[in-house]
This record gives structure tokens, C-alpha cells and sequence, in this order.
């Protein structure tokens, strides 16, 4: 178990950053403190996290409002879904 | 039962295999949809998000098992690249009564037509693209907002 978050990115959201999966250490207190950890790694990504229609879950589940992260979290990025 | 698969799925070994052994289900209505030659497309890749994706999936089968009285239902889903002409999606849905069973699959796939958590990539002749739901994906679900079985 990590000290710090893991964070996953899917569909459009990975092919922008060139990334699928990075651990960000220590863990970041809240949602909105990732995303500012993010945004200064690359601005690009920063600015598609807050696009229209993207959504967070934290643990496999969505989290709406800038919910807090415990150190070995789960936190996916998740664009507008396309279905099957 | 929910199931992604990123190996060929074989819709007429599921659908056998989902009639077995049913002695109150009048009826089984099965859909598979396959990957449409649509110009320049050349191949769907499709991306989950293991583990969050098939929960997603399995509370709207849930919903539907309750909704239309369903014995019930199966879907089964590819992940990875599909090629033209391979099936991506499976549904199955096994009812008392034929009605529900036509209904019962008819919402789970327009569920999973737009707002399933897949991530849809086409690979075209003049590159690669990521889809999103059309407008007759999303009339497709809200018919269901105002429908009663």
C-alpha cells in the first residue's frame, strides 16, 4: 500500500497526458488539491480535468464536490462516457 | 450476469447457455450487436474501467430485473479492439411473458448504448478517433423516462 494516490486515466484523458496510471505522493487532502497537483504536471491535463462532462470517482465510485483522499486511494478520471 | 470479455464472444453458446434449465421463463430475447463497416472505420477499440464498469452495468440490470419483471438477464460486453464484423455486445433476457423479455433487452441496450462506462475509440483509415454518444443514442434511453411497462 502506497502513501500516496493512485491515478487512473481513461479514454481522451490518458491519450492527452501520455499516461494511464501514476502514484502521486504524498496523497493530496482533497479532490480539488489533486487536480492542482495535476494541473502544475501538466497544464494541458489540468485544463481537461475541469472540461465538460468529465467525472471523478474515488475507490470505484463517483464522488461529486471536492470529496478528502486517504493515503492508498483509487482516483480514476472519467470523460464523458461513450457506451458500448 | 455481468462479464467483459476482451476474447470473442460467441453469442450462440451464450444464449444456449443462458436457457438452460428454466422452468418458469416463457420466453428468452437475445440481441448482439456487431461492428458495423462504417466508412473509413476500420476497427472499435473499447476501453473500462475494470471493476467500476461491470458495478455500473450489473445496478442497471438490477434495475431492469425489477422494472420488467425479468427471470434474468445477461450481458456480456468486449473490451480491446473489435473488428469489423465481430460481435461487441451480447444481451439476453429471459421473462414469465415475451413482452417484458423484448423490453427488458431492448432498455438494458440502450443503456449500454450511452451511458455504460465505456470509452469508445474508432480506428479509421485517416487515423484514430474517440466517439461519443450520438443524439439518437441519448432519444433512444429517454424514451424509457416516460415508458411503463
Amino acid at each position: 500500500m502506497t502513501d500516496g494516490v493512485t491515478v487512473l486515466l481513461f479514454g481522451p484523458l490518458r491519450d492527452l497526458a501520455g499516461w494511464r496510471e501514476r502514484v502521486v505522493e504524498p496523497a493530496p487532502a482533497t479532490l480539488s488539491a489533486l487536480k492542482a497537483w495535476l494541473a502544475r504536471l501538466d497544464a494541458r491535463l489540468g485544463a481537461a480535468l475541469d472540461g465538460p462532462g468529465v467525472k471523478a470517482a474515488v475507490d470505484k465510485a463517483i464522488a461529486p464536490g471536492d470529496p478528502a483522499l486517504r493515503p492508498g486511494a483509487e482516483v480514476a478520471f472519467l470523460p464523458p462516457m461513450s457506451g458500448g | 450476469m455481468v462479464r467483459l470479455s476482451s476474447d470473442l464472444i460467441d453469442p450462440g453458446a451464450l444464449l444456449s447457455a443462458f436457457l438452460v434449465g428454466r422452468s418458469d421463463t416463457g420466453g428468452v430475447v437475445s440481441f448482439t450487436g456487431l461492428v458495423r463497416a462504417d466508412e473509413g472505420v476500420e476497427a472499435l477499440e473499447l476501453e473500462a474501467y475494470p471493476g467500476f464498469t461491470e458495478a455500473e452495468i450489473e445496478r442497471v440490470r438490477a434495475q431492469a430485473l425489477e422494472r420488467f419483471t425479468l427471470d434474468d438477464a445477461l450481458c456480456v460486453h468486449r473490451i480491446g479492439r473489435v473488428a469489423i464484423g465481430e460481435p461487441v455486445v451480447f444481451v439476453a433476457a429471459a421473462a414469465r411473458h415475451r413482452r417484458a423479455a423484448f423490453e427488458g433487452a431492448d432498455y438494458l441496450m440502450d443503456y449500454l448504448k450511452s451511458q455504460a462506462p465505456f470509452w469508445k475509440k474508432s480506428h479509421e483509415r485517416s487515423g484514430a478517433r474517440w466517439i461519443e454518444p450520438t443524439e439518437r443514442d441519448h432519444a433512444d434511453l429517454a424514451r424509457w423516462e416516460t415508458h411503463r411497462p
